[in-house]
């Protein structure tokens, strides 16, 4: 005879019940810290940054020069360079990683892409130190001097050597948008007698634009964010003029904040130039939040279609 | 083209037209000017391979051993990297303890126990937004609160933590993308048998996904390695400085084998550029170490049971 | 031997009006055979329905009139398909040409992501149309019935129209590059009622103009709408053959072969 049962047979034993609850509670802490550090970058920059804007003399900032050791706080000259690096950057990124990008995609074989995707990865994984070198050392006086007689520091090398860095990522983020596109599109071109080029230009490649717009943007966000290539062979050390000749040196504003922190650009002492750098930093960061904001806005507008 | 009922198509006709597919030579143009994307892009990671190495062949040839286990020094030919190494490794450290766990648990929850809320929609952008975040600004976070609000002062553990906050966005989308790929079926039959949530997660989702958070934190960890602007902003030597005790680096100065890079490749001297590029060529020794490591296990563990 | 490859009854068809002759086809995907040793002819200006159970390789055949089943990797076939007395499969025939006269109207319907005008120009336009692309959208458009209820909204996006329109406007498309032939996938089973009769009444139209053949799964549909009707049916190596082919009215009402019989009253399948 089975005794019937009663609802404390369906409840979970105590000591189970609080390991689990514990065990959530510790997940949860866990997801809650992303707030936390969000947060913290937000204070951190902007408590500096507010200092800085209240104690500078606001004529040095449109000043025509960035000379922290003068007190001279031009922003446009570090906007000037940044944009100007990220630029040339963008200009070689764009058709090098769309172009492999939709190679890979459209019309690599199962096998070659086997071989050449973890080599794009592989690039990928270069340190930016490393192109910064190289851009110093060999794009600068072995192509862009020889051609242009320009100073061993230029933004030229600097950028071009930014656009080899973000190339791999415009490629891979394209190439999956591209996969991305349902193969009855592609099905339905063929069907009416299209050839493999008029279907990957004409149909796949603005079926996926969402998606490629939204690599483009990242690709940009992290070309404006990079600080070791220009830090090393963009020149500005120690000041610079504005400029947007990309064949002279320049400062960006990474570079800018690398030169402070260093102490290069340090005044003993000045607590502005300590605050500049966070006033840098904000306007950085600003920069790189509108970007991604509206690169995720394209990415959510791909995945609504599909 | 053929119309259907007027005209009747002879064999010939339809013959000659089927087989007139003229050569496509804007396909064919096209297609190489795509290939050729491809191949740039590949050739320049080769053209810099080549040249970083016959740069470093003076270092590597003449004084191997000596170049890895010396100080950092003003003087080119008795300088080495190993506090870089030293203080690399240490770095990793720092964030294999503190952002993979920390990482992968943010992640669980938010794949297996949060619901679809705007809190945990906010939490899932703003992870997003962070990883986005330039690695310099979080340098200056490091700076700010490490530093200069705690006090650590401008020390090891300061870059340390600098470098976990950095890393741990990263770890959460890897770790979240690995739980995704994990099939519903495989939560729904632990649950089936009565398992708990954690007990599920435990026993059966995170072994599932083991291979691809594995190959997600790996490939982090490389990214990690290669890193400088922010410990630049944190104070990581960018110089000379004596000892090569690791406590000592612990409380005071330090450095990493990419800021050895830094700064030396700000020195123009023949003999500086040679030390350059033997420290770039263990750097990215290591670095490939690391990916290939991850590809392997992924490519290895792929096989789903 | 399979049952009922050899035995298939066809019906005689003057030579002059054929357009599709198959002669033992076989079709494989690497080394599974999907469809055996299939022999029949299409007549020209007629709709012609394959039916048969799932799974039966009415869709490979279907695929290898217009050589669709290239884009598969590891797909080949043995035995022949003649068109119009060439082989298609013939070396040196470009499958980009055999597709422009061959059109081919799938399951669901899969307009691109453009407007309704570029979706019906962009077969023309590839395939290297001088002349004046209005007039062939519209006149392309009023052949697949839709003209009426989208000529005021030409620029608007194609995957805006209801099911039953996009599969017109996907007629429509095919029929801008002239062809033939259309060949249709199942075109009815994504739609509702009244789209699919609405889809029925235009093929009667269209085959005044194009020889049409019709893959469904819908034994009435095949009754009410095809001229002639092909039964396919899986044998026990799960490869698709030919059990019968007759004019519609007879073999659904005076079937020849003891297993045609079972499948239409719904025996099987």
């Amino acid at each position: 005879m089975t005794t019937p049962l009663t609802s404390s047979d369906f409840q979970i034993a105590p000591q189970r019940r609080r390991r689990e609850q514990l065990v959530h509670a510790a997940f949860l802490a866990s997801a809650g810290l992303s707030i936390v550090i969000s947060v913290a970058i937000v204070v951190a920059l902007a408590g500096n940054a507010v200092s800085f804007l209240v104690n500078v003399d606001k004529s040095a900032l449109f000043a025509g020069g960035w000379f922290p050791r003068r007190g001279l706080y031009d922003i446009p000259t570090i906007v000037a360079g940044t944009l100007v690096i990220s630029v040339v950057a963008m200009l070689v990124a764009t058709p090098l990683g769309l172009g492999a990008g939709i190679y890979l995609a459209e019309y690599a074989s199962p096998r070659s892409r086997r071989i050449l995707k973890p080599i794009v990865e592989i690039l990928a994984s270069i340190p930016s130190v490393v192109l910064g070198f190289f851009a110093l050392t060999f794009i600068s006086p072995r192509l862009i001097q020889p051609l242009t007689g320009a100073p061993l520091s230029n933004m030229a090398s600097a950028g071009l050597a930014v656009g080899v860095l973000i190339t791999p990522l415009v490629a891979s983020v394209s190439e999956d948008a591209m996969h991305a596109v349902p193969g009855f599109l592609r099905e339905a071109a063929y069907g009416l007698g299209a050839r493999k080029r008029s279907t990957s230009l004409e149909i796949v490649f603005p079926a996926a634009i969402s998606g490629i717009v939204a690599a483009l943007l990242l690709a940009f966000s992290r070309a404006i964010g990079e600080t070791m290539v220009v830090s090393i062979a963009a020149g500005g050390t120690g000041g610079s003029l504005f400029q947007l000749n990309p064949l002279e040196p320049g400062q960006t504003m990474t570079a800018a904040m690398t030169a402070l922190a260093i102490g290069s650009d340090r005044v003993r002492g000045s607590a502005l130039t300590f605050e500049s750098l966070f006033f840098v930093g904000l306007l950085l960061f600003a920069a790189t939040l509108i970007l991604n904001v509206a690169s995720e806005a394209f990415v959510r507008r791909v995945r609504s279609r599909y | 083209m053929a119309v259907g009922v007027q005209v009747l198509p002879t064999r010939e006709a339809v013959e000659a037209r089927l087989r007139s597919g003229r050569a496509d030579r804007l396909g064919a143009l096209i297609q190489g000017l795509l290939l050729a994307a491809l191949l740039i892009a590949l050739g320049v990671l080769l053209v810099l391979l080549a040249d970083v190495a016959s740069r470093a062949l003076p270092v590597f040839g003449e004084r191997s051993a000596e170049f890895l286990s010396a100080p950092l020094s003003a003087r080119p030919a008795r300088a080495g990297i190993v506090q870089g190494l030293i203080g690399s490794l240490a770095l990793m450290v720092f964030v294999v303890v503190l952002s993979l766990p920390l990482g992968i648990g943010a992640a669980v929850y938010l794949e297996e126990y949060a619901r679809d809320t705007r809190a945990t929609r906010l939490i899932r952008t703003n992870i997003r937004n962070l990883a986005g975040v330039p690695a310099i600004v979080y340098g200056l976070l490091g700076l700010a609160l490490f530093v200069t609000l705690l006090g650590m002062g401008r020390t090891l553990v300061a870059g340390g933590l600098t470098l976990a906050v950095l890393v741990l966005p990263i770890v959460v989308i890897t770790t979240s993308e690995a739980l995704r790929a994990v099939p519903g079926s495989i939560r729904e039959a632990a649950f089936g048998v009565g398992a708990t949530r954690w007990e599920t997660i435990r026993g059966h989702v995170l072994p599932y996904a083991a291979p691809g958070i594995l190959t997600g934190t790996i490939l982090s960890l490389g990214r990690a390695f290669g890193e400088t602007a922010p410990l630049v902003m944190v104070g990581a030597v960018v110089g000379t400085f004596n000892g090569v005790d690791l406590g000592a680096m612990m409380t005071g100065s330090y450095t990493s084998l990419p800021t050895i890079v830094y700064n030396w490749s700000r020195e123009p001297q023949d003999a500086f550029r040679a030390l350059t590029s033997a420290t770039i060529v263990v750097l990215l020794l290591v670095i490939l170490l690391v990916n290939a490591t991850a590809i392997f296990l992924r490519n290895r563990y792929d096989r789903r049971w | 031997m399979p049952e009922g490859s050899e035995a298939a009854t066809l019906p005689t068809l003057d030579p002059s009006d054929v357009v599709f002759d198959l002669e033992r086809l076989s079709c494989f995907y690497g080394s599974f055979r999907a469809v055996r040793e299939i022999s029949l002819q299409v007549p020209r200006n007629r709709i012609t329905a394959l039916i048969g159970p799932s799974g039966c390789g009415k869709s490979t055949l279907l695929r290898s009139f217009n050589r669709m089943n290239d884009l598969v990797e590891g797909a080949h076939i043995e035995g022949s398909v003649r068109y119009h007395g060439v082989d298609l499969y013939a070396d040196g025939i470009d499958p980009v040409e055999v597709r422009r006269r061959i059109g081919m109207v799938f399951q669901k319907p899969n307009p691109f992501p453009k407007s309704i005008y570029d979706n019906v120009a962009f077969g023309p336009r590839v395939a290297g149309y001088r002349g004046d692309m209005a007039e062939l959208v519209e006149r392309s458009l009023r052949r697949a019935a839709l003209w009426d209820e989208v000529k005021d909204k030409l620029r608007d996006p194609g995957t805006a129209l209801s099911g039953g329109q996009q599969q017109r406007l996907c007629i429509a498309r095919a029929i801008a590059v002239e062809p033939d032939v259309i060949l249709m996938d199942e075109p009815c089973s994504a739609l509702d009622p009244i789209a699919t009769l609405k889809i029925e009444e235009l093929m009667h139209e269209l085959k005044e103009n194009y020889t049409i053949v019709i893959v469904t799964h819908n034994m009435q549909q095949a009754a009410r709408a095809s001229d002639l009707t092909a039964f396919l049916t899986m044998g026990e190596d799960r490869a698709g053959h030919l059990v019968e082919m007759a004019p519609t009215e007879q073999l659904f009402t005076r079937p020849a072969n003891a297993l045609t019989e079972s499948y239409i009253t719904g025996r099987f399948g």
